[in-house]
């Protein structure tokens, strides 16, 4: 079985996020981390193709920089990465992103697709779906559970109060929410080894894709915030001040 | 006039929360169609009147999943009838069909949209990044239809008083490759109101320390009417089911009191919780970031702090 991950390098969460001036783009510092939605895939996929046998292709978008995000990926033991890099996909929205990794998966060729129900500095949340779309598959999301048998994947897709059975045939794209398995976490030997891994990169006219975007961002500020109010220590009587102030919310 | 879609999904038979929020803005921007999908009913549509829709379109998907064919038949009614802006909740359906309906008309999208407006033969949006601590004030720059995803809570859900609209069912083309099946669906059980609608939350973080300790929760919870509410930390980790999750990748909740017991305010659940009229937060780390937004922080331990709290309430 063919597996592909979407995996996304960003940069760390750790530290504040900044915005180029003009452009209000993303700063990207050369260094970035994989995006920790991510590893859940990259999990979920080796032990997909570890089960049915097969190989996991990393496909990712945006600036190489060190790799060391994509290499993250690759020592938990992915089998190689495709990395799509080009000045062109600066500033890109959610349909550019999903035309460039569908065209990059189909390319590759594939049997399961699986990323991040979203990633964590963009989070438009649609990109998974979109990519489906543009690789007319079933779009299995926000799966908790995923098993692949007889060609019938077959996830439990988390809903509003629950989750639902859902099934469909390979070739599809699946979504996975982080707590569908534990992801493991590289050995030594894992990066050592993804040192020599290949890593292909294409630009946007490899792809033969367009860099058409349909949405600028005008400004932005900062979010109204709410003040802090009282901050008490417990002194064993704390839990009256919160009567106290339900009272008066007339809670109680 | 601007003519406005709004996605509907049915919930417990009724158009869901979300998609009333949605009509009350669109119905501010032009003439208000509805896409609504779900097995239907004479009350279901009489309400979307209410709420403003003249007309709407029906789709019934049965078992097969969303998606793909509400996509597809979508994507042909909207290069008939040539909507401005198609309005979706950022929900899971909502997403599933905006992401497909997208891709297929070339349409661009834009997410976690709080305001949305129409100026100038474009539509423009305010939406949240980095977890909403900042806002983007963005403009479509391509030709309609402008597909937006909202989050929930953005607007008041509230009823114009319509007459019953026009309703045409649509027809679904024969399962194709994209096509999937609903197998089951399971009902989490929950006791207590529902966590979007509650107007008492009490939510538990690992600060609990272990999964049986979220009795602790639910023992106050029933005390004072509330909801239980978890971080994405706790349901991940498997101590509570995700339909608890409240944050970005959870329930977006705006309740009028908010308990936050053993949570230390990750960005990805304070934008699910930080317009509770009143927060309460109780957390050992007196650096917790929950506490730059409670009303009352209370810092302590959570094993100490909520048995006393609870007893505290039992006696009155």
């Amino acid at each position: 079985m063919r597996v592909v991950v979407c995996a996304k390098q960003i940069p760390d969460p750790a530290s504040p996020y900044h915005l180029e001036p003009d452009s209000h783009w993303l700063v990207r510092p050369g260094e970035q981390v994989l995006d920790d939605t991510d590893r859940y895939g990259v999990e979920m996929g080796l032990q997909l193709a570890q089960a049915a046998g097969g190989t996991v292709t990393l496909v990712s978008m945006g600036p190489t920089g060190t790799m060391q995000g994509i290499r993250q990926a690759l020592a938990m033991g992915a089998d190689k990465a495709v990395v799509i890099d080009d000045p062109g996909l600066r500033g890109s929205d959610a349909l550019l992103t999903a035309r460039v990794l569908a065209a990059a998966i189909s390319k590759e060729g594939f049997d399961l697709v699986i990323a991040g129900t979203e990633s964590t500095d963009g989070y438009s949340g649609v990109v998974p779906q979109m990519v489906a779309e543009l690789l007319d598959v079933p779009a299995l999301t926000y799966a908790t559970t995923v098993e692949v048998i007889d060609g019938q994947v077959t996830i439990h897709r988390q809903t509003n109060n629950g989750y639902e059975v859902v099934q469909a045939s390979v070739p599809a794209v699946v979504s996975v929410t982080a707590g569908v398995v534990e992801p493991r976490y590289p050995t030594f030997k894992g990066i050592m080894d993804a040192k020599k891994k290949p890593v292909e990169t294409h630009t946007l006219n490899d792809l033969g894709v367009a860099a058409e975007i349909g949405q600028k961002v005008r400004e932005v500020s900062v979010a109204a915030s709410r003040k802090a109010g009282v901050k008490i220590d417990d002194d064993g009587e704390a839990h009256l001040k919160i009567v106290e102030l339900l009272a008066q919310r007339k809670v109680i | 006039m601007a003519s406005v879609w709004v996605f509907a999904r049915e919930a417990d038979g009724a158009p869901s929360t979300l998609s009333l929020e949605l009509l009350t803005k669109a119905r501010q921007l032009g003439q208000v169609s509805v896409v609504y999908v779900g097995a239907g009913s004479e009350q279901a549509f009489a309400t979307i009147g209410e709420f403003g829709a003249d007309e709407v379109f029906h789709f019934d998907p049965g078992d097969r999943l969303v998606a793909a064919p509400v996509a597809n038949a979508m994507a042909e009614l909207v290069r008939a009838q040539t909507p401005d802006l198609i309005l979706f909740g950022q929900a899971y359906d909502d997403r599933d069909v905006a992401g497909r309906l997208a891709a297929r008309l070339g349409a661009t999208v834009i997410s976690n949209a709080i305001d949305v407006g129409l100026d100038g033969g474009t539509a423009t949006t305010s939406h949240e990044i980095f977890g909403g601590a900042q806002i983007a004030g963005a403009a479509f720059t391509g030709a309609p239809p402008y597909l937006v995803l909202v989050r929930p809570k953005s607007f008041p859900a509230s009823p114009s008083g319509g007459p019953v609209p026009r309703v045409s069912p649509q027809a679904l083309a024969e399962p194709g490759p994209a096509d999937g099946r609903v197998l089951e669906t399971h009902v989490e059980e929950r006791e207590g109101p529902k966590l979007e609608d509650a107007a008492v939350i009490v939510a538990g973080g690992r600060g609990l320390g272990s999964a049986e300790n979220y009795q602790l929760i639910e023992k106050l919870a029933k005390l004072l009417r509330a909801a239980t509410g978890a971080t994405r930390a706790i349901v991940d980790a498997g101590w509570v089911p995700y339909a608890k999750q409240v944050g970005q990748t959870g329930k977006t909740v705006k309740p009028e009191v908010y308990i936050a017991a053993g949570v230390s305010g990750a960005m990805q659940h304070l934008v699910g919780m930080k317009d509770a009229k009143t927060i309460i937060a109780i957390n050992k780390d007196p650096d917790a970031p929950i506490f730059t937004i409670a009303d009352l922080g209370v810092v302590g331990d959570v094993h100490k702090v909520l048995p006393k709290l609870i007893e505290a309430l039992e006696k009155r």
